[in-house]
């Protein structure tokens, strides 16, 4: 694949990332020295935590909460504690616990057995996920399919987890090789993970454990009958961030997403609290070869995709770097960008192909992920879908890996199954007419094309520097980002932002670090 | 005087339909599609294309030409008709009637969290040309964004003294906007706040006859601007003699 066919100066790329590197540092102390309490909500699910007690509050939020100050000392200790005091397997202490055992009140054993135990159970959650690992990539194998370039991924959202695996199978037998199921929209806000099969939500289905198995068995059927492997994506997003990333791990999902700055700027979640989340997230993710999607189609919903194209390759840098620091490779950084330029600007659709080319080049390795248009669907179909074809267009001619099918009653309801079956006919007809598209086309040099993207790339280092000079802190309470204004102190979830104490303990933590290689 | 859709001759009742239905496509799902169209009052109906979109579902596309007669004379409307203003004469309308900056506050409530639409009102850049509230300077605007409790507006509406407020509700289940649009009205009324501000229903499944029946002054549905929401406010406010 042609890597070049903008002539981006590679000093300035350079430059970008430098920048985005500097900007990071002080965030990623802050993380170092930090814990939430959906951290270690994630760090006791990876021990064994799991299930509810009377009142459906999770087994890991009682012990969390429970804790108070001592939070700072990590979760993990007492909870280990508790299974060597009571000789209990991780089910029996979760039962005991539901059923009022306070494990904060028993006597410390000896830390060496402590960490003896933390061993044997991180090592029974890293035979899971690795077989599930093993498990994805021998399907992979045994199927032995051309990967689809880009692949189609599709959205379903019922609110009844039994009523998305019919629509699931359904869009899987239409030829989709990627299906997500959208949240409730109330549940990024929830402080905790809801529990068990669900059956209502509004806007879409839970995130559960138990809903991430059904509908991922069903999917597992579909492959084997097709012969070809098809993901499954959920979102470790909001509030809950690392202990969604934990349960994707158990269930095999295959792409989550996850974004360093969405929850902050668009769901006014405390900075710091997302900041802490992400990198805890984003090594899970990272460790079960989980393939994030990060949120850049957003900034264009808010703000206007000609005028602000640079806020979205920024972000991109910055949710690189992140995901770097967090010890994930670049194949796993699904990077977002959206086709959401006004219809009526002239030559649109070529600065849409500028942005999208510019992307490709930036990120060579990234499993770019590119939405369809949004803003400017306007309840004519027919408009509707000839921008969708556009936007399938763009996404073959530039490259791009993961291309979220646009539907032509966006903006009306939730997908009919026709309106699924009409937007991947238009699909597999326009990827499949300009199948070696990507290589037979060159740009003109210095052409609008050209002139585009390095403008874009200008203006992002332009931006960038600024937000160097500020600090990202204060750029994003001075609302430098999507211009959303958001304070440091204030946001939901701030109040679960801990600072470490020196003897701070988190083995879960420990191990993946070291199997990932990063500090 | 009566009508029928119009294809290439008057009264040709001409009309286009997609859908689908749940069985396998045969000869016999064709002609149910046929015969299910005719039910609907159309006296010719031709289904001119069909597919299989899943195991058991049938999608079809037909051309129908209906028999049904309406009488035009006879249609009353829901939305509100107002003559709107332009954002220069909102802005001097203002200057001249009511002589001080009109404050607007706005978000969509509830567990939505969708904010093209209050974004489209009020957010600088507005939307399809038409500048947003923040932008009017006779109009001091405010946006809470998504997913913002009832209670929360309310109170910050008191805060900074608003004379009107915008409750925005774009995604739903269940009818899940009646029910967050209604606890907003009930709000108001328990704490005595009902005739304190305009309030002003918005999204995409909200008509003004709707909003009128929760208890809204107004609800705009479908292609409105933020001409339309301020020309209301503004005109409602003179009207209402809080202009003080």
């Amino acid at each position: 694949m042609l890597r070049n066919k903008l002539n981006l100066s590679d000093e300035k790329i350079a430059r970008a990332r430098e920048l985005a590197s500097v900007i990071s540092e002080p965030v990623q102390e802050f993380i170092d020295k930090s814990t939430t309490t959906t951290v270690e909500r994630a760090t006791l699910r990876i021990l064994g935590a799991d299930g509810v007690d009377a009142d459906d509050q999770p087994i890991a939020n009682v012990v969390v909460d429970n804790m108070g100050d001592n939070l700072a000392f990590g979760a993990a200790k007492p909870y280990i504690n508790a299974l060597l005091k009571k000789g209990f397997t991780p089910d029996e202490l979760n039962t005991a616990i539901a059923e009022g055992l306070d494990i904060h009140e028993l006597e410390l054993t000896d830390f060496t057995h402590i960490k003896a135990k933390a061993d044997e159970l991180i090592q029974i959650f890293a035979e899971k996920v690795k077989k599930n690992v093993k498990y994805r990539n021998d399907k992979i194998k045994e199927y032995n399919r051309p990967e689809s370039n880009p692949k189609l991924y599709i959205i379903v959202a019922s609110g009844n987890i039994y009523e998305d695996v019919k629509q699931a199978e359904s869009a899987a037998e239409l030829g989709v090789d990627i299906i997500a199921v959208i949240r409730a929209t109330a549940q990024s806000l929830l402080d905790f993970v809801p529990y068990g099969p669900t059956t209502e939500g509004f806007g879409g289905t839970y995130a559960t454990q138990e809903n991430f198995k059904i509908m991922r068995a069903a999917l597992d059927k579909v492959c084997d009958k097709q012969g070809r492997y098809i993901s499954l994506v959920n979102y470790c997003s909001g509030l809950c961030m690392p202990e969604i990333a934990v349960m994707g791990a158990f269930e095999r999902l295959d792409m989550m997403l996850n974004d360093s700055m969405y929850g902050i700027l668009f769901r006014d979640i405390n900075m710091y609290r997302t900041f802490v989340d992400q990198k805890f997230s984003r090594m899970v993710n990272t460790y079960a070869d989980v393939i994030i999607n990060t949120g850049e189609d957003n900034y264009l919903t808010t703000s206007d995709a000609f005028e602000s194209a640079y806020t979205v390759l920024a972000s991109q840098f910055i949710n690189e770097k992140f995901a770097y620091n967090a010890g994930m490779p670049a194949r796993l950084m699904g990077l977002g960008h959206a086709f959401e330029m006004d219809p009526e600007i002239k030559n649109g659709f070529l600065y849409e192909m500028a942005q999208a080319q510019m992307a490709r080049e930036i990120f060579p390795e990234a499993p770019l992920k590119y939405m369809p248009p949004t803003k400017h669907m306007t309840g004519n179909v027919f408009m509707g879908h000839t921008m969708d074809a556009m936007f399938n267009f763009a996404s073959k001619a530039t490259g791009q890996s993961i291309h979220l099918l646009g539907m032509l009653t966006e903006a009306l309801h939730t997908p009919y199954m026709q309106d699924r079956f009409l937007a991947i006919e238009s699909a597999k007809y326009v990827m499949n007419s300009m199948e070696d598209f990507y290589d037979e086309v060159e740009f003109k040099k210095d052409g609008l094309i050209m002139q585009r993207a390095e403008k874009v790339l200008n203006q992002t280092i332009v931006f960038l520097e600024s937000v160097q000079k500020k600090g990202m802190f204060d750029s994003i309470e001075e609302g430098l980002f999507a211009e959303m204004k958001r304070p440091k102190a204030r946001g939901k979830g701030v109040k679960g932002v801990i600072e470490r104490a020196p003897s701070y303990w988190n083995p879960t933590e420990e191990f993946l670090k070291r199997e990932l290689g990063i500090n | 005087m009566n009508i029928k859709p119009y294809g290439d001759a008057l009264d040709d009742g001409a009309m286009q339909l997609s859908f689908t239905l749940p069985v396998p496509l045969d000869a016999k799902a064709r002609e149910a599609a046929r015969v299910y169209v005719m039910k609907l009052g159309f006296e010719k109906a031709e289904i001119v294309y069909s597919k299989s979109i899943a195991e058991n579902f049938s999608f079809f596309v037909c051309y129908g030409k209906s028999a049904v007669v309406l009488d035009y004379d006879t249609v009353v409307v829901e939305e509100l008709e107002q003559e709107v203003m332009s954002y220069d004469e909102i802005n001097e309308f203002i200057k001249r009637e009511i002589k001080r900056k009109v404050v607007i506050v706005g978000a969509c409530t509830g567990t939505d969290a969708h904010t093209v639409g209050i974004d489209a009102i009020m957010n600088m850049k507005g939307y399809n040309h038409h500048w947003g509230l923040e932008r009017y300077p006779m109009i001091e605007a405010y946006n809470l964004g998504a997913q913002v409790p009832n209670e929360e507006l309310i109170k910050f509406a008191e805060e900074v003294n608003a004379d009107a407020v915008l409750v925005s509700q774009i995604v739903t289940g269940q009818d899940s906007h009646i029910k967050t649009l209604t606890e907003f009205v009930e709000l108001l009324e328990a704490e005595g706040l009902r005739d304190k501000f305009i309030t002003v229903a918005g999204g995409p499944r909200i008509g003004n006859k709707l909003a009128l029946e929760i208890g809204y002054d107004v609800g705009f549905g479908r292609a409105v601007y933020s001409e339309d929401v301020a020309t209301y406010v503004v005109e409602k406010m003179v009207e209402r003699k809080l202009a003080s």
